[in-house]
């Protein structure tokens, strides 16, 4: 049996962790409203592109000057699987579930004999891919520094595809990422960045004009468009990841104050058998006397 | 004066949404102006100043990278970025003037360079101004 003091200390630490996990679920709660808010900022803009290119692509029929971005290369062996993930822990299985999915893909792409390449935003999603697929991560973006995510973020990280996949390091390319549904639900999802896929849309094919011409702008708009995507699964990721965070702390909570009520009773009972112990003592001391 | 609908999208916000009379756009082919009833039209925007003219008077911003879709609906501008003229600090002219030479130097085809060419005179032309004060 534990001592007293023993008891003691270990309730104290529990609460002081308690105390810990509480705050952190009220401060992802806030950080979350900031970040539900900004993905929705963004949403305008992603809409109206999306919009706009399909628009454009529709119209395009597939030749030699088509932009590769929009058409491919017309090879499918080479795939960089771009895995956004958070920078920091204590979030629940938000990290696992997207390398999880993204490593089954990987896993089904290489049976089918085809190369794949990771590029990682995140250095969580780092550390657990490079235990298995130590040779194949090509870069890692560490967002760690960045205090709110701009689009500029977004940016380098498309700068950086749009180059390797003009060395021809890779075919397709897909991207990794946590679509926030609700705060107890995120899920991973994947979605093909190049060749660039848009929704075909029915009827309201209004005649535009175009100025510069529309091979000129669709080879203007799809770079910028893989920002916006980047973008938006940035934003996305940051929503789940606090919203992750804010269960995964409340859980912690809750499991803590259980513990808490468990050790206290257990001390309060080793108190009482205590100083009936030492009752007894005193009595059978007296009487023998 | 017959008004429209304007919006001014960038990928972190919505900056400007209502019914306006005028819109001067800066176009990479050449400066705009788009009216109520305009014909559908999109257009890639270069590093300029964008001019909305409402009830209010005229409003000027600061746009750089995107396009402008007029449909008949009214008129959409999606910039990445977008800043009111007022705001602009001659740190970031010295920044876009800074970014502008780099991309020129390392512009592989014309296109990447006339935008950066005209970020140069833009920031080149805003400096002095901004220094007097």
């Amino acid at each position: 049996m534990a001592s007293l003091k023993e008891l003691r200390n270990r309730i104290a630490s529990v609460k002081a962790t308690q105390k810990i996990t509480k705050a952190m679920q009220m401060v992802a709660a806030a950080k979350l409203r900031r970040a539900q808010t900004m993905a929705e900022a963004a949403r305008p803009f992603a809409e109206r592109m999306d919009a706009v290119l399909g628009n454009l692509a529709s119209g395009v029929t597939v030749s030699a000057d088509t932009p590769l971005l929009l058409a491919g290369t017309g090879k499918d062996e080479k795939h960089l699987l771009l895995v956004c993930t958070s920078e920091r822990g204590l979030c629940g299985a938000f990290n696992t579930q997207i390398v999880r999915f993204a490593r089954e893909r990987a896993y089904a792409l290489m049976a089918q004999g085809k190369d794949v390449k990771f590029f990682c935003v995140g250095r969580k999603g780092y550390d657990q891919l490079r235990r298995t697929f130590p040779n194949q991560i090509v870069e890692l973006v560490d967002l760690r520094a960045v205090r709110t995510l701009g689009f500029v973020n977004a940016q380098d990280i498309a700068e950086k595809i749009i180059a390797r996949f003009n060395a021809g390091e890779f075919d397709v390319c897909t991207l990794f990422f946590s679509h926030f549904k609700s705060v107890i639900s995120q899920i991973p999802t994947a979605q093909q960045l190049i060749p660039a896929t848009f929704e075909e849309k029915a009827g309201e094919a209004s005649t535009y004009d175009y100025e510069p011409d529309e091979g000129e702008i669709l080879a203007d708009l799809l770079p910028r468009n893989l920002a916006v995507q980047v973008f938006r699964a940035l934003l996305e990721n940051q929503a789940s990841f606090y919203g992750s965070q804010m269960s995964a702390m409340d859980n912690a909570t809750r499991n803590a104050g259980e513990m808490i009520k468990k050790q206290t009773l257990i001390y309060n009972r080793t108190r009482q058998a205590m100083i009936t112990k030492e009752l007894i003592e005193i009595i059978s001391g007296a009487e023998a006397l | 004066m017959a008004t429209f609908p304007f919006e001014l999208v960038s990928p972190e916000k919505l900056l400007f949404s209502g019914q306006v009379q005028e819109v001067g756009v800066p176009g990479s082919e050449g400066d705009f102006g788009v009216m109520a009833g305009h014909a559908p039209f999109i257009a890639t925007l270069r590093p300029g100043i964008l001019t909305i003219h409402a009830d209010g008077g005229a409003k000027r911003l600061f746009v750089r990278g995107g396009f402008a879709e007029v449909n008949p609906t009214g008129l959409t501008v999606l910039a990445e970025r977008a800043v009111p003229v007022e705001e602009i600090k001659p740190e970031m002219l010295r920044q876009l003037i800074k970014d502008a030479q780099e991309d020129i130097a390392g512009a592989g085809h014309s296109g990447a360079g006339r935008s950066a060419a005209a970020a140069l005179r833009l920031g080149v032309r805003y400096r002095p101004v901004r220094s007097e004060k």
